[in-house]
């Protein structure tokens, strides 16, 4: 028996840690396990006022915050029966493109693009070098970019302070989505540079698997939709609790789920894989050599969908904002009542479901969370043992070389230990 | 900025404990204005989320964020403070516990039904704020912190550890 321990995976949200134990040959365990201690907050929303909801799930993760506060709010306002406006739903879309815009570049140049350049960290680039000069100015100016598409809409591109149950309390003025348009304006030929550096990437690892997303009949969104798998099946939100099947981890403090029995992925290659021919005509036009490689099982094209996807956002939030005026508008507002509601959007990292239950005096009775990690956790791990088992044939013993690869292909999921866990080491046991 | 030749970078740890992570992302955010003059200033020697090979020797400057759920937490925010010439505590978490300490004022009932989990981990009864087991020089409040008062600490650190620096 051989057991390799790799601890704390750097440049991934948070931490958390994978054993694998290897027997002649074959990977007969594979833990990856989130340590994080638990900060209760399921738990914690039993008893509050259903206003107070969003802004509490929010601090579950910082980066994935405003994706948790549009998921409340969506179960929130199909407790209370609300029907948010065409401007409400516009201005929560565009929320959205403004997280996708700044996580997908933190994900992709600071965690990802050092690998590729056999560097240490995204700040060791040579700003000496024209291209790795480029690069460095590309990624804090596309993150800029969507950090204030995200700012100017939702007031902060962290815990979002504007959106709420009803609509948003403040509202951009002309100057302001002017200047956030130029901006994105700006850094689209950055985003496209990004497309092709992923694109040109490699690093490959293959494995079949299910996928799954959230997605629009019409277009490529992030809020409003089906749940759709590939396998061909397509669910109502509501339905969600038919589809992801929880199973218990004695050895995390996080939660996995599978689908049919099965493990599934969610995130930006489940969504590309399963509408590509839904993204935005500009996105489309602009990458039509590189969608071609769509749909793929390579985990390493998780990053070049979510490469795309900056394009498409950049796309989506300029028309959006070129094409609609944005005007001072009430909260909708209904009373309390005993109801259950569920929100499904597409976090970053993949589908995300909350479910509230409201009693009628508008406290909160019980309350569900699901996060992307979680569902990708076992694929995670079945990628993992197949990963290191393909090594050990081809002779790679060795653990730098093993935790080297296993490392790229856990930071390729963009996992969120936030959300689900803390703490990454790696333990390989041979036998 | 303008900075003496064979300046010695200011070494700098950031450390997270229970949160959500929403500092470290503002950091990574403020990156988008500053990076050209921090990389010049600061010698990021531990910040797991912006590199692979942190060293863990000693700091002028730690940053902490997170509060602090288990004795191992309590051990290693003591380890950091006593290789760390100034403490930071950064966001809500780490300095006042919550909400990452909202089990605290659990109802019993609330209590027992977590109990499980709090064994099966080793979890503290109560989480900690950051002030609650180590001395900080400077507090960041807010979740997540409050940018300009972080940049205006770490300003104010820099003028006290590096007077030489010119803005």
């Amino acid at each position: 028996m051989h057991q390799i321990t790799l601890e704390h995976i750097t440049k991934i949200e948070g931490d958390a840690s994978i054993r694998i134990t290897m027997e002649d040959g074959r990977a007969t365990k594979v833990k990856f396990a989130t340590d994080e201690y638990k900060r209760f907050f399921t738990e914690a929303m039993k008893g509050k006022n259903i206003m107070a909801i969003p802004s509490h799930l929010s601090r579950i993760c910082g980066t994935c915050s405003n994706a948790h506060i549009m998921a409340a709010i969506e179960a929130c306002e199909m407790a209370f029966d609300i029907q948010p406006s065409k401007q409400t739903e516009m201005l929560r879309a565009l929320t959205m493109h403004g997280l996708t815009i700044r996580d997908h570049a933190l994900h992709l140049y600071l965690f990802c693009m050092p690998d590729i350049y056999g560097k240490d960290a995204f700040l060791d680039f040579d700003e000496n070098d024209p291209h790795q000069h480029q690069l460095l100015h590309d990624a804090f100016a596309i993150k800029a970019a969507g950090n204030m598409l995200a700012s100017i809409i939702a007031g902060r591109s962290v815990h979002a302070m504007y959106p709420t149950i009803g609509g948003f309390i403040k509202f951009p003025d002309e100057a302001q989505v002017k200047e956030v348009v130029e901006r994105l304006k700006g850094v689209r030929e950055a985003a496209l540079r990004c497309v092709d550096e992923f694109e040109k990437a490699p690093f490959h690892f293959d494995r079949k698997t299910d996928y799954m997303a959230l997605l629009p009949d019409e277009g490529y969104g992030y809020i409003n939709g089906k749940i759709r798998t590939s396998k061909g099946d397509v669910y109502d939100e509501k339905l969600y609790r038919e589809l992801v099947e929880h199973v218990v981890l004695p050895y995390s403090q996080a939660s996995a789920y599978q689908y049919k029995g099965d493990p599934y992925m969610v995130g930006a290659l489940a969504r590309m894989n399963i509408a590509k021919d839904k993204l935005h005509s500009h996105t489309q036009e602009s990458c039509a050599k590189t969608l071609e490689q769509f749909p793929s099982t390579d985990i390493f094209h998780n990053n070049l969908a979510q490469a795309i996807e900056i394009v498409h956002s950049i796309d989506e939030a300029v028309e959006l904002l070129e094409n609609n005026t944005i005007d001072k508008e009430p909260l909708v507002k209904k009373p309390y009542r005993e109801a259950t509601g569920i929100g499904v959007v597409e976090a970053p990292r993949g589908a995300l479901y909350h479910k509230i239950h409201m009693a009628e005096d508008g406290t909160i009775v019980d309350g569900e969370v699901i996060v992307p990690t979680g569902q990708n956790q076992i694929n995670i791990e079945e990628d993992a043992g197949r990963l290191v088992e393909q090594l050990w044939a081809q002779g790679v013993h060795d653990e730098a070389s093993i935790t080297w690869e296993l490392e790229k292909l856990i930071r390729a999921y963009d996992p969120c230990m936030s959300c689900a866990a803390h703490f990454l080491k790696l333990k390989l046991e041979t036998r | 900025m303008q900075l003496p030749e064979n300046f010695e970078k200011i070494k700098i740890g950031w450390f997270v404990f229970s949160c959500s992570e929403d500092n470290t992302i503002m950091f990574t955010e403020l990156l988008n204005d500053h990076w050209q003059d921090w990389k010049q200033l600061f010698d990021f020697r531990h910040v797991k989320v912006l590199k692979k090979n942190n060293i863990y020797d000693a700091f002028d400057i730690a940053f902490v964020e997170g509060a602090i759920a288990s004795p191992e937490h309590e051990e290693r925010l003591k380890d950091i403070r006593s290789r760390s010439t100034k403490l930071v505590a950064v966001g809500a978490c780490a300095v006042t516990g919550l909400p990452a300490s909202q089990r605290n004022t659990f109802t019993d009932e609330q209590k027992e039904s977590i109990q499980f989990l709090i064994d099966r981990f080793g979890a503290l009864p109560e989480v900690k704020k950051v002030p609650d087991v180590v001395d900080v020089d400077a507090s960041v409040p807010g979740c997540p912190m409050n940018t300009d008062m972080f940049l205006k600490a770490v300003n104010a650190l820099v003028a006290e550890l590096r007077p030489e620096v010119v803005a």
